[in-house]
């Protein structure tokens, strides 16, 4: 029996995946081959997908990218037994690719069958709960603490900071709320995770509840990831029946529940208190802060709202220690984080490293530049509210701090490249329009400022003199500056930054 | 591009059926969100007339159910096309060439976004971001997200769609 691992997964699935495999356990029952699929999650490589794998002496070999059209043609080459094809890529994980990683969180993805619980404890899985069930709530935050764990989300606030608050409430009722709804473009490693490890979350979210003292989980995921609902909802049915999840959680007394709520195509719900809103069966407005959820958040009762990748990292700090953790990184970003790489770019996926690295590395050493083969003109990391970055910043360290330094944020990691072709003022236009469709409409200065905004920057590409551009660049300065300073969330307070990131940048575009 | 799967079939709209299918729901955390997408999985959209329902099952006032239906973009309130069609519009599909990908689509199919065809097969919608961000650009047709789309591609999938529904 030849184990191949075909990935079951959003990437892999987007460019016929699903046909790979009906091809393939076809072809082997025609010519009487004994082999045994596996649905694997993708691990990271985007441009190889779909990657097959087959397990031979000498390690998983992988072929990629996989087309129907290869299949006859790699059953005649022996591929089941690793045999030379055009597109054979060798032992996967020794790929520089993959090699120069540091796989901490994603350490398994790609790698085990998604959603079996043995596969998952035979790579270190429910190890980091055992040792929390033995620590306890305080000895969990300690370990939390010393890891350095800011929020992966983008707003980056300290885990432990944010568990303490929670754990010190005293109430009937506390909720670990995981925030699935990954809406920056050129976002996607919690969509990977949660169908390449789902079990990591839902032991992450148990030991958050055990933290905190919550014994109720919900996972807001957004509705753009149907196949990512259908792997989350097997992988919690399957911690349940192993008693990882539930009542009595491995014979300790404690109870965690977990379940999947569907949001409904809105992006202000990935903001906290508006996706609470939502969770609640409401309109996703936000709320106004204080109080923070911590104190009052779902249903009014102390809430833990975390970004997938933070809960999902938790298993391997409880597992391994805070301090383990801690030692990759620099400064005061420690640890690593799951960059993806997208937009116009030849080798793009999901590049996870200790902080420090910098954009430049990340660009060409792991994602070999652009697709089309333009040079590299613009870079927006941090989602649709991060800021464009030039040719000249491309050589800044990947970290919280130096980031804010430059004038950017790296948000939730999300690299997206542009090649020389991209209109700048365009782009500015785009996330006005883009925070006037997806504003929830509460505060003046996002639900306005934003019309305006793509009104303001009309004019400075139509001026026809250089008087009339200036004027109207000051009404756009002073437009950023009250959005930035007047509105209530991120969403109205943040879109300033790509427009005047192009304005600084790339002024030469907002002339006809 | 390879078609998938065949088109989600929709039921006419029933209200007896439809308040059947969410009673369950009504002590359920968020049960109106959870009940607005079964609607529309059920019928394809959610029908005016489901607001006074919805708001006697989950004791909430007829306005407020609208507040919620009409807040987020996923909910219809008339019926789609057989498939709806939705095209990412986000920055990193934009970077491999979305703007122009989505003119020739709404060109192709004669319809712009919001709209169905004369032939009552596609509903055509924006979206923002599939998580596809490495293979762009994308499109994502009822629940199949496909990568690395091109015109050809996309023509050759809609017109084996258009077909396979003929012959069903």
């Amino acid at each position: 029996m030849v184990k191949i691992y075909i990935p079951r997964e959003t990437t892999a699935d987007s460019l016929g995946a699903e046909l790979l495999v009906k091809a393939i356990s076809t072809e082997a029952q025609y010519r009487n081959l004994d082999v045994e699929i596996v649905r694997n999650g993708s691990r990271g490589a985007c441009f190889l997908e779909p990657l097959v794998e087959v397990e031979t002496g000498n390690g998983r070999i992988g072929y990629g990218p996989v087309t129907l059209e290869d299949v006859p043609d790699l059953f005649d080459n022996d591929f089941i037994n690793g045999g030379e094809h055009a597109k054979r890529l060798g032992d996967v994980e020794a790929l520089p690719w993959f090699k120069n990683q540091e796989r901490l969180t994603f350490a398994r993805c790609g790698i085990i069958e998604a959603t079996s619980v043995t596969e998952y404890e035979n790579l270190g899985g429910f190890v980091g709960l055992k040792n929390a069930l033995a620590k306890g709530s305080d000895g969990i935050i300690e370990e939390m603490s010393d890891s350095g764990l800011r929020g992966r989300g983008g707003a980056a606030f300290p885990t432990a900071i944010k568990w303490r608050t929670v754990a010190d409430c005293d109430a009937d009722q506390k909720y670990i709320v995981c925030n699935a709804d990954e809406g920056d473009s050129g976002t996607f490693s919690d969509r990977m995770i949660m169908e390449g490890d789902p079990l990591s979350l839902v032991e992450g979210m148990t030991i958050a509840g055990l933290a905190v003292g919550a014994d109720t989980g919900y996972i807001y995921l957004r509705s753009e990831y149907p196949l990512t609902q259908k792997i989350l909802n097997e992988a919690i049915a399957n911690a349940e029946a192993a008693g990882y999840l539930g009542e009595n959680i491995q014979g300790s007394g404690k109870n965690f529940t977990l379940e999947v709520f569907m949001g409904a195509g809105a992006y202000i719900c990935g903001e906290e208190t508006s996706l609470l809103e939502s969770l609640e069966g409401k309109r996703g407005q936000i709320r106004f802060k204080p109080p923070l959820p911590a104190i009052e958040g779902l249903f009014g009762k102390p809430t833990v709202v975390n970004n997938v990748i933070s809960l999902a990292s938790v298993p391997v700090i409880l597992e391994k220690g805070g301090k383990h953790y801690a030692e990759y990184g620099q400064g005061r970003s420690l640890g690593t984080m799951p960059f993806q790489l997208g937009g116009n770019i030849k080798q793009g996926g999901l590049v996870e490293k200790a902080f420090g690295l910098t954009l430049r590395q990340l660009i060409e050493d792991f994602g070999g530049g652009t697709y089309t083969g333009k040079p590299v003109r613009a870079v927006q990391v941090g989602g649709p509210l991060g800021a464009y970055f030039p040719d000249a910043l491309l050589d800044t360290q990947l970290d919280y701090e130096e980031f804010a330094k430059a004038g950017g944020m790296l948000g939730h990691g999300g690299v997206v490249v542009f090649d020389d072709s991209v209109n700048m003022a365009k782009q500015a236009r785009f996330s006005m329009e883009f925070c006037s469709v997806e504003s929830c409409g509460k505060c003046t200065p996002c639900r306005i400022g934003s019309v305006r905004g793509m009104e303001v920057i009309d004019r400075i590409v139509e001026a026809t003199s250089s008087e009339e551009r200036e004027a109207e660049h000051i009404v756009l300065k002073d437009l950023c500056d009250t959005m930035e300073s007047a509105s209530l969330c991120a969403m109205g307070g943040l879109t300033p930054i790509p427009v005047m990131s192009a304005v600084k940048h790339f002024a030469q575009d907002f002339e006809k | 591009m390879q078609q998938l799967a065949g088109p989600l079939t929709y039921q006419d709209w029933d209200l007896d059926k439809a308040r059947e299918a969410v009673l369950d729901l009504a002590d359920k955390t968020g049960g109106v969100m959870i009940a607005l997408h079964r609607l529309q999985e059920i019928f394809g959209y959610v029908d005016d007339s489901a607001m006074p329902m919805l708001g006697k099952v989950f004791n909430l006032s007829r306005a407020e159910v609208h507040g919620v239906t009409s807040f987020y973009h996923d909910f219809k309130r008339s019926k789609p096309g057989r498939y709806t069609i939705k095209v990412c519009q986000a920055e990193a599909c934009q970077a491999m060439g979305s703007d122009k990908l989505t003119d020739e689509i709404k060109d192709f199919l004669g319809v712009g976004f919001h709209e169905t065809t004369a032939s009552g097969d596609f509903t055509l919608e924006p979206v923002y971001c599939l998580g596809n961000c490495a293979c762009s650009p994308n499109i994502i047709v009822d629940e199949q997200t496909y990568g690395r789309v091109s015109i050809e591609g996309f023509k050759a999938l809609a017109s084996s769609l258009s077909a396979s529904e003929e012959s069903a």
